[in-house]
């Protein structure tokens, strides 16, 4: 997120336009912007201690005088006043406006760094970056990188734009402690703790940030260099595994996706924070959940088999590198997990009657050719598995995903698409956890009875751009893959009618209906709507 | 009976619930017939439009393709006149549609009561979308508007306004908020959240007349005392009434205030049904309401209801426990059963207020048996199955208080209401015990 479109990227809480102390606070907040952009061109940065400082503040400051001109003076409550009525929230020339500038700052930032005074290697930095030294330093004892600027800009919005956040939804307490956990996983976990880390010569690592949304997280580098830092560096790597295969699918079973969606995550975090004013612009049609399902779960194949590739290749034969992991085991593994999947899938068959018939037979296909790879790779022993070299793989992914989708789309067009483009459509580590909430978790949205009006706060609010309303309206429970628990709907809601619940387990066959393992989750009693049995359905 | 021809007249919450269920239920040709609009959309959430939460396209509850795609023909037109003799509905385009069965769900319209002046540009009801578009227009610009009310609607109005930064005058006729209906505790408590809000109100306070100015448009109202009150714009929010004007030529269906019906929602005419706001009830089949109910929830039963009948099963309307609720400003109103605005005989109560003013819950039982008759509840959302239950099988407030944490349904992190209430009520029932 780029601090050069923070002061635009607030929708104004009212119809109408702006009050004096609300244009001095933003006009502040724009010129802590100006403050950081005209140190661009610089070679050298004079006072930078200093001058970051004052930027910053100004920033923070602004950003914070406007908020609270905006919601203190106003009653608690929901403030979406005019929302469709400003230009910048309602995709109008605003929006576009700091569509085209978020968009140009992650394609500078990634594709042409050296216009923010990166320099070539031994050579001393400029601009922005030269601007952010002496907090690298301070922090980590390292001068700043275009990543430090970044994450620092990165974290200053979150923070900025949380309280912001706060402020707004002060009424509503699982929004409140939901935001100030994601400010401080952002602060501690991703920014902090890795400047820290450096400090103390240990590998760079964001614990929260796990595969397959860290895709680097299995590269050769990133596995050596923890290994090759004793035993902390081996504690990152186990954590690392651990949250992917043991603490994740525990806690979504538990809590559902949102534990880590909109608990936790730096990308989710951006969204519900900076995004916010943009989560109403969430495609909510069919057609796009039927889009969004495909393209989020092809990534989610890519990660996978780019990932595996990649590993594949860099282990050498049996003990050929006097690694204890090898390619024979590496594939051994792979069967392990497709093989625990289907057997899942044998003892709950229920599941799969859920899933139509396309979604099985890509399933099944999909497996299938794993295997067939993963058999023929085994056989001939070259160095590549699925006839793809890896490295190049890797590299479209991270080209493809990593910076085009998560950030120039992820983040740049958040005023355009809503502020969960790359959580509902692209993040891997979402379909993961997408699929556990959706078969294995207690969580649930519940509908309260009869009361729906079918008004459509709901549905216009969810940032995953699930039609809640087509639930609520019919008394069912939400059960969604996508569902990040960001517990707006239920906010919004004028009539008392959803709660985020993490209910019985759907896997206690006492506590659900016999009829499957989900649908005693997702139909909920009859509604009370008068006659006695007759329901809403 | 599959082949049926099915025609229902408006495509607002009661029609729409009776195509959705009959296609459900049946293979009937179905034609809905709406003058307000090409699509149905929800009527509770115009507000929303104009405050800017939401654009049309977003209170709709369904997709365009959604009707045709479950063969729901929809006729964007006005009904003209009826011939129950030759089962035709003949429309203003000049078109005309033969029926086998009839459903009239043609909701209501704003009451006035002839005031003077309550025609001139700038003084409005709330009710259609058309009268949201002339909202929008007639507050373009002004600085300050008269509400004339003391219910839901009027409360609605007041909000809308409030949002564009409008002074608002609320006149009231009664001595409290919506007297006929919320207990006097209840009324102070919005009355205050209102005027928290910014809103102006004036109890025991009547319209007298509209003043024009100069250009033609409203420039002010005079109260029954006298009083000129300078404004752009005037809401007339006291009421509406069913909409069945139209139907006065087909002189065969018998009305009154509304189309009179029975407890199977048929009309005098065979074939021929009535739901939603237009109906009367010949005699409620539920001997505590009143023979017009306009709620989007007894709109959506009737709906059902009218399906079930149509399709095979002839079902009489039975509404259950009455439930309802409203959102003031900021704060949520949920009621279920009944609590009068003052106790009946042989009723006595508990009200339990939060200190910040805002939350509030009110239990109503009878002081003898003990027996619970209804609840309203402020800022504190409730569950309907629960309280549903608990009122079908007559518990106790005792057992109501006792249980009440199984009704909570804030979302979590919420200071935990019901046990304030719990320690209020038990508080109080130690001093008179």
């Amino acid at each position: 997120m780029s601090h050069s479109d923070h002061s635009l990227s607030i929708a104004a809480p009212h119809s109408g336009t702006l009050d004096g102390p609300q244009k001095a606070t933003l006009a502040l907040a724009a010129l802590g912007v100006l403050a950081l952009l005209v140190s661009l061109p610089m070679d050298t940065i004079p006072h930078a201690g200093l001058w970051l400082t004052g930027a910053l503040l100004a920033i923070v400051v602004g950003v914070l005088g406007y908020a609270w001109r905006s919601y203190a003076h106003h009653p608690a409550g929901i403030k979406n006043n005019g929302v469709w009525h400003s230009s910048l929230t309602s995709r109008g020339a605003m929006a576009l406006v700091v569509g085209v500038l978020l968009t140009g700052f992650y394609v500078v930032l990634y594709f042409y760094p050296q216009y923010l005074g990166l320099a070539a290697e031994g050579k001393a930095k400029t601009g922005i970056i030269a601007l952010f030294n002496p907090l690298s330093m301070l922090l980590s004892g390292n001068p700043a990188s275009q990543w430090f600027v970044y994450g620092t800009l990165y974290t200053v919005a979150i923070l900025s734009m949380g309280t912001k956040f706060i402020l707004k939804y002060r009424h509503n307490k699982y929004e409140v402690v939901r935001t100030l956990s994601v400010m401080f996983f952002q602060l501690g976990f991703a920014f902090l703790i890795p400047e820290l880390l450096a400090r103390l010569s240990l590998p760079y690592n964001d614990f929260k940030n796990m595969w397959p949304l860290n895709y680097s997280f299995f590269d050769d580098w990133n596995v050596k260099g923890l290994l090759d830092a004793g035993g902390f560096g081996l504690f990152m790597l186990l954590f690392g595994v651990a949250m992917i295969f043991l603490i994740s699918p525990i806690l979504t079973y538990f809590y559902g996706k949102r534990w880590y969606c909109s608990w936790v995550c730096g990308c989710g975090g951006l969204a519900e924070t900076a995004g916010d004013p943009f989560r109403q612009l969430s495609d909510k049609s069919e057609k796009a959940w039927k889009v969004e399902r495909w393209v989020i779960h092809s990534v989610l194949v890519f990660a996978v088999v780019m990932t595996a590739a990649l590993i594949y290749s860099y282990l050498g034969g049996d003990s050929a590198k006097g690694f204890w992991l090898t390619r024979g085991m590496l594939l051994g593994i792979i069967v392990l997990v497709l093989g625990g999947v289907g057997a899942v899938l044998l003892i709950r068959p229920g599941m799969v009657k859920e899933l139509n018939n396309k979604v099985r037979y890509g399933a099944i296909a999909i497996l299938a050719a794993i295997i067939g790879f993963t058999a023929y790779a085994y056989i001939t022993g070259g160095s590549d598995i699925f006839f793809v070299e890896s490295y190049p793989l890797r590299k479209t992914y991270g080209f493809a995903i990593g910076a085009i989708f998560s950030g120039v789309v992820g983040v740049g067009f958040y005023p355009l698409m809503g502020s969960r483009v790359w959580c509902r459509f692209g993040c891997p580590m979402a379909a993961v956890l997408g699929m556990q909430q959706r078969f294995f978790s207690r969580f649930r949205i519940t509908t309260n009875g009869g009361q729906c009006i079918s008004c459509g706060n709901c549905s216009t609010y969810c940032e995953m751009g699930i039609d809640v309303r087509s639930y609520a309206q019919r008394g069912e429970n939400i059960v969604r893959s996508s569902c990040v628990g960001c517990g707006i709907c239920a906010a919004v809601c004028p009539r008392g009618v959803l709660k985020l619940e993490n209910g019985p387990s759907p896997l206690n066959p006492l506590s659900g209906s016999a009829r499957g393992l989900v649908s005693g989750r997702v139909s909920s009693d009859p509604i009370a709507i008068g006659k006695t049995g007759a329901t809403l359905r | 009976m599959s082949n049926d021809r099915i025609v229902i007249i408006g495509n607002g919450i009661s029609g729409i619930t009776a195509a959705r269920h009959i296609r459900k239920r049946s293979d009937a040709k179905i034609t809905v017939v709406g003058k307000e609009s090409e699509h149905f959309f929800s009527r509770t959430a115009l507000m929303y439009v104009y405050m800017g939460h939401m654009r049309f396209q977003d209170i709709k509850p369904y997709e365009d393709h959604f009707w045709e795609k479950n063969r729901i023909a929809l006729k964007h037109a006005t009904v003209s006149r009826i011939d129950t003799s030759l089962k035709r509905v003949d429309l203003s385009d000049g078109f005309a549609l033969e029926y086998d069965k009839l459903i009239i769900a043609t909701g209501s319209e704003s009451n006035m009561f002839g005031w003077p002046g309550q025609h001139l540009p700038g003084v409005q009801g709330l009710y259609s979308l058309q009268d949201v578009e002339a909202m929008e227009a007639n507050t373009k610009g002004i600085q300050s508007a008269v509400i004339v009310g003391g219910g839901l609607i009027s409360v609605e109005m007041a909000e809308m306004l409030r949002t564009r930064n409008i002074a608002v005058t609320f006149l009231v006729r009664e001595n409290t908020f919506w007297g006929g209906i919320l207990p006097k505790q209840e009324a102070d408590l919005i009355t205050r959240h209102m005027r928290e809000h910014g809103v102006e109100l004036r109890f025991t306070t009547e319209l007298e007349e509209v003043l024009a100015g100069a250009d033609g448009r409203v420039r002010a109202v005079r109260t029954k005392s006298g009083e000129e009150l300078p404004c752009g714009f005037v809401g007339l929010a006291v009421g509406v009434h069913p909409n069945i004007a139209w139907l006065k030529e087909s002189a065969t269906i018998k009305t009154d205030k509304g189309v009179l019906v029975n407890e199977h929602l048929e009309t005098n005419v065979p074939d021929v049904f009535a739901i939603g706001d237009c109906v009367e009830f010949h005699k409620h089949p539920d001997p505590q309401r009143r023979n017009i109910e306009q709620v989007w929830y007894t709109g959506r039963m009737m709906g059902e209801t009218v399906a079930r009948t149509l399709t095979g099963e002839r079902s009489a309307y039975d509404p259950g426990i009455w439930f309802n609720s409203a959102k003031f400003f900021d704060i949520e109103y949920q009621t279920y059963g009944w609590v009068r605005n003052k106790l009946q005989d042989g009723e006595t109560e508990h009200y339990w207020e939060h200190p910040n003013g805002k939350t509030a819950l009110h239990l109503v039982w009878n002081a003898e048996s003990r027996k619970f008759h209804g609840v309203n509840s402020f800022g504190f959302r409730l569950r309907h199955e629960v309280f549903d239950r608990w009122l079908r099988e007559n518990v106790t407030v005792d057992h109501v208080v006792k249980h009440l944490h199984k009704a909570a349904f804030d979302p979590e992190f919420f200071e935990r209401m019901e046990l304030a209430v719990r320690a209020s009520f038990n508080a109080k029932s130690k001093v008179t015990a």
